[in-house]
């Protein structure tokens, strides 16, 4: 049992961190450029992922004072 | 050789020195930042994993491996963890978060250690994986490039893994000699760029693995990390500027 709570916490660990955010947003990104590329819109899609990277780990990011 | 027997080899080799180096530098990514332990016994299990996986399955490896649902998968969780690492990078750069601190850092390592699994005082498991995984993967598309020239014509598989393999050991002294003045670099600035090279590699991998054609192909990986330093070290300087750290939270940072 400790064993399969430390596979788990570890695995936690590797996605989650300290930001669910980034959780999400790495699985949105993906989600966005499977719909684009589904439509063809191949190039949309080539540029859709590095922006959606962007913004995720810009909305990760403490941004009020 | 004759001149189509010295192009398949070259091909090989130039194919898999892509792969090979791309390999290398999560590599030595994460020596620098996990310990070179942890990192050269990532890879080896990464390719001893692959070995087993090339053997077993030969020539049938092309149709049998579903090497896209890998990329999504090792690339999503690259880019993430990749995520972590530059958020983290951009926390302590702008005041937000401790630097690093070795004795907490060792405290909490022996506790975790008490409570998981683990396979000694300086292995850490998750660069293990993160080691694993570029070996196994870029391995994989070598394997794939061997296969792919080698079903040309006869006795061409003997050539095309000689360009491989030349590839494989010119690309490993390479990283044998420059791993060294890497060490030099402090590590903050380490884990800045190994994260912006994570997220490069988890954005290409994904994107490869649904489906995205990347217009300039495997030159995309180098434009996407110049892309997201640009966005990084934009991002500090605009906290630094208008949202200044109250203080640091947290004393330890991995």
């Amino acid at each position: 049992m400790r064993y399969v709570v430390g596979f788990g916490r570890f695995w936690y660990d590797f996605i989650v961190g300290d930001s669910i955010v980034l959780a999400l947003g790495g699985v949105a990104t993906l989600v966005v450029g499977v719909l684009l590329v589904r439509a063809g819109a191949h190039l949309a899609g080539e540029v859709a992922l590095p922006v959606m990277v962007v913004a995720t780990l810009a909305a990760s990011l403490p941004m009020r004072r | 050789m004759s001149g189509s027997d010295l192009l398949i080899v070259l091909a090989a080799f130039l194919a898999s020195a892509v792969e090979a180096v791309e390999a290398l530098t999560i590599v030595l990514a994460v020596g620098l930042t996990n310990g070179w332990r942890t990192s050269l016994l990532g890879a080896a299990a990464g390719s001893a994993v692959l070995a087993i996986v090339v053997i077993a399955l030969g020539p049938a490896l092309v149709r049998i491996v579903p090497i896209e649902g890998l990329q999504v998968l090792i690339g999503a969780l690259l880019l993430i963890f990749g995520l972590q690492w530059v958020r983290k990078a951009i926390l302590r750069a702008t005041g937000r978060k401790g630097l690093h601190d070795e004795a907490a850092i060792f405290a909490a390592e022996v506790a975790a250690l008490r409570q998981g699994p683990g396979v000694g005082p300086d292995l850490d498991w998750t660069g293990f994986v993160v080691s694993f995984k570029g070996v196994f993967l870029e391995g994989l598309e070598v394997a794939f490039i061997v296969l792919t020239f080698g079903a040309n014509r006869d006795g061409a598989f003997g050539l095309s893994a000689l360009g491989a393999v030349a590839a494989f050991v010119l690309v490993a002294i390479v990283g044998a000699v420059v791993h060294r003045p890497l060490t030099r670099v402090p590590e903050n600035t380490i884990k800045f760029s190994v994260g912006l090279m994570l997220i490069a590699f988890g954005t290409f991998w994904a994107g490869e693995g649904i489906g995205v054609e990347w217009t300039l192909q495997d030159w995309m990986i180098p434009l996407l990390a110049i892309l997201y330093t640009g966005v990084a070290f934009t991002l500090v300087q605009w906290l630094k500027r208008n949202i200044p750290a109250k203080g640091v939270v947290g004393g330890v940072s991995a």
